[in-house]
């Protein structure tokens, strides 16, 4: 799915990111924990999150996640905003709460990073 | 345990981390990756290295005084160490554990300190050794097979 | 709906209250940060997260919440549940991950029963 399309999913504001609207995501994957994050998210995913300081930059930085989409409407600050347009990652807000986020970005086929859907796709 | 002496390191550099100063907590991992990039390894073998040094970055700032990463590149692997100042691990096992963690609610608000540092590190190094001393540090060894 | 039909359309693991699940689900909250659930979450959600600790089921119980489920196969916490077995707040376990449990919940409240 196309940045541009999940932005149209979401009623989602671009914050960073406006000239790479044609990158493709494959998966998403929700969570406030960054730790989780480290965990379980697979490189080239959509992180959805709540969180909004510089902390989930880096984070996705050191993880090659590809884009960040904030949930209710949360705004990052500019230190945040710098941070991300310095190292190339597209953030987006939606006014949806996570829970909303995920069911709509779910509906129109968007997969989760498990590690099942990883197997299945990179195996034959 | 890795035989440090044996082995012809290609590169080497060792990074201050401030313990508590919670803006910069990252930076040091954020460069190793780049370094790391530069050089002809494998996306995976970047993204495994730069998490370790991550995980361990965090927890320096968020538990100890201060630190040092130290990044040495091997002709057949990455090694990462953290070596802190600060009031050590009195039970390991339990630390390694899933979920357990001493975050303050601090930590917890920025998303870390969920107990899941070092048992990220355990599971993306192919080898890892932890030593602790209660009231001195704490130091990490983590290899990364390119 | 009711917890009872999503634990069974979902084939969630029902941990305590199972004698408390027809109350009627007005809607999910998704989140890991206790504020931000004490904030935001609305009477009568079912909330989905990864924490485990007891603290949950007194957010639970202050939000009236309807229940709460545990995601990636996170096993509670024996005080959390012997503290939802008191306060009769319906505790389950999925094995999905938060994204996908949220996907599907939120699609499956949207059909009208």
């Amino acid at each position: 799915m196309k940045l541009s399309e999940v932005i149209e999913i979401l009623d989602a504001d671009v914050i960073v990111g406006e000239d790479n609207l044609d990158m493709e995501v494959k998966t998403a994957f929700g969570a406030d924990l960054m730790s989780d994050v480290l965990a379980f998210a697979k490189a080239g995913s959509l992180l959805l999150t709540g969180l909004t300081n510089v902390q989930v930059i880096r984070t996705v930085d050191i993880l090659d996640i590809a884009a960040i989409v904030l949930v209710r409407g949360k705004r990052p600050s500019e230190e945040t905003i710098n941070m991300a347009r310095e190292l190339k990652i597209p953030v987006l807000s939606t006014k949806y709460i996570l829970f909303e986020t995920a069911g709509r970005l779910y509906a129109r086929g968007m997969v989760g990073c498990l590690e099942k859907v990883d197997n299945a796709s990179t195996r034959d | 345990m890795p035989a440090r002496e044996t082995e012809q390191i290609e590169f080497q550099r060792s990074f201050y981390v401030e313990g508590g100063n919670f803006d910069y907590a990252g930076i040091v991992s954020t460069s190793i990756k780049s370094i790391l990039k530069q050089m002809e390894l494998s996306a995976e073998v970047v993204r495994k290295s730069a998490i370790v040094s991550y995980e361990s970055e965090i927890n320096i700032v968020s538990y100890a005084k201060k630190g040092v990463i130290m990044l040495s590149i091997y002709a057949d692997k990455i090694q990462i160490e953290a070596i802190d100042e600060g009031p050590g691990i009195p039970d390991i096992e339990l630390a390694m554990q899933k979920g357990y963690s001493t975050a303050s609610p601090q930590i917890r608000e920025m998303g870390f300190g969920a107990g899941m540092g070092l048992f990220n590190i355990d599971s993306y190094s192919d080898k890892f050794a932890i030593t602790s001393e209660v009231d001195k540090g704490t130091h990490l060894i983590m290899i990364i097979n390119k | 709906m009711d917890i009872e039909t999503l634990a069974v359309k979902l084939n969630l693991d029902v941990k305590s209250a199972a004698g408390n699940l027809r109350k009627n689900i007005t809607g999910g909250y998704t989140g890991d940060l206790l504020s931000d659930v004490m904030a935001n979450a609305q009477e009568g959600n079912i909330w989905i997260t990864r924490q485990v600790h007891q603290n949950i089921v007194a957010v639970a119980s202050l939000k009236d919440i309807a229940g709460i489920i545990l995601v990636n196969s996170s096993q509670p916490a024996p005080d959390t549940l012997e503290k939802a077995v008191r306060e009769n707040i319906p505790l389950l376990v999925s094995p999905m991950n938060a994204y996908e449990l949220s996907g599907n919940i939120f699609n499956l409240l949207a059909i009208k029963d």
